[in-house]
């Protein structure tokens, strides 16, 4: 009798400690949102003055770019899975995997190859652990990213592409992330990088708002060669950062069930105690009702 | 006089905006000055000192490390790399 309160105590102990380190983490993430958010939006200038000068450029010079040019025939094609680094953050990765997963069926359904890229741990291993093959892995800092790892990957990507099919190349390449709508949804989302498909959001310039007639220095060819791998950058960039929003608001809801859960299990194990404790008491008092009747009668 | 409505963003954050006499910049093919009434431009700049005469501020340097220059109607939008504005002018 005396044993089973002692398990009972055991676990609310060590479900108490577990549900301390659930609110620590929860409350970490929940620090390190605001900041991630923050960081998205202070990227939205970047990104919205090379879009815009790539649209003038597009718009106004007939220029034929290899990053712009669909290919005749997509024989191979890349696809980037941005994951975590660490866990505990619900169903974060699994979710971008299965989206990978589908991405590359359909590839393969159109009869093309497919070369991956990852980035994050979660996603090393999960290749790893099925023996897959996959091109190239960045690991680190996916909670926290760098403008340097998003340049680090467009020269990667931006590389392959150049190259001919016959010696590794890729004719497209396609981005799996997470997109960070709100605080409580972040979507999965599939993008297609290259060849690239300049598209100005339309309801972040005025239809009236025309745009003036550029002088390109030197030409209109040099510039977009500087302007397209930039724009690559900062979507990469702009990807990675919603990536890393999305992951944190996942694991700030993942340790925010768990710590509820935690308090869950506190409750039940009080209250089986409890009855544990009263049944040992009552037994002990019918006992010595027993004993006293036995010896008086 | 007009005034060139003058904004600076790096990569990751937002460097500066505001009202300037004087732009001047190092472009790839040499240097570039910009005043008010400026025809509309886009030019791909080099690594180097940018400068910027405010209106209401003392003139002042930002260090890029490549980027470009965007000018439109007496709006200048500068997107730069990396940007690190140091005072001394």
């Amino acid at each position: 009798m005396g044993a089973q309160i002692r398990v009972y105590r055991q676990k609310i102990a060590s479900t108490s400690s577990m549900r301390k380190i659930f609110k620590a983490m929860e409350l970490i993430a929940t620090s390190r949102i605001g900041k991630a958010r923050s960081r998205v939006a202070a990227s939205l200038p970047y990104a919205n003055a090379i879009t815009r000068a790539v649209t003038a450029v597009a718009s106004q010079a007939e220029v034929d770019h290899p990053l712009t040019t669909e290919p005749a025939t997509v024989r191979r094609a890349a696809v980037l899975v941005m994951t975590s680094d660490r866990g505990l953050a619900g169903s974060y990765s699994a979710s971008v995997l299965k989206q990978a997963e589908h991405l590359v069926e359909l590839l393969h359904e159109e009869g093309k190859e497919v070369k991956t890229y990852l980035v994050g741990r979660k996603a090393q291993a999960y290749f790893d652990f099925r023996s897959r093959e996959y091109a190239r892995v960045w690991t680190g800092g996916t909670d926290a990213p760098q403008f340097e790892t998003a340049r680090e990957l467009r020269e990667v990507l931006l590389e392959d592409f150049a190259n001919d099919y016959e010696q590794g190349g890729v004719d497209e390449i396609h981005v799996v992330y997470t997109q960070f709508k709100s605080m409580v949804t972040q979507e999965p989302t599939v993008i297609r990088l290259l060849p690239l498909e300049v598209v100005e959001d339309e309801s972040e310039t005025p239809t009236d708002e025309l745009l003036p007639l550029y002088e390109f220095e030197p030409t209109p060819e040099e510039v977009l060669d500087a302007l397209l791998p930039r724009y690559i950058d900062s979507r990469l960039f702009n990807c990675q950062l919603q990536a890393a929003a999305s992951e944190l608001a996942a694991r700030q809801r993942a340790m925010k069930a768990a710590g509820d859960n935690a308090g869950e299990l506190i409750k039940k194990y009080t209250r089986l105690r409890n009855n544990a404790r009263q049944a040992e008491i009552t037994q002990e008092l019918s006992e010595i009702v027993a004993g006293a009747d036995a010896l008086s009668g | 006089m007009a005034e060139l409505k003058v904004e600076i963003v790096a990569a990751d954050h937002f460097v500066w905006a505001g009202d300037a006499k004087l732009v001047k910049a190092r472009s790839v093919d040499g240097e570039i000055g910009i005043l008010p009434g400026h025809i509309p431009t886009l030019s791909v700049l080099a690594a180097g000192d940018l400068e910027i005469d405010p209106v209401s501020e003392s003139r002042f340097t930002v260090q890029i490390d490549g980027g470009f220059i965007s000018v439109d109607s007496d709006r200048v939008v500068i997107v730069a790399d990396n940007a690190v504005v140091a005072n001394a002018a």
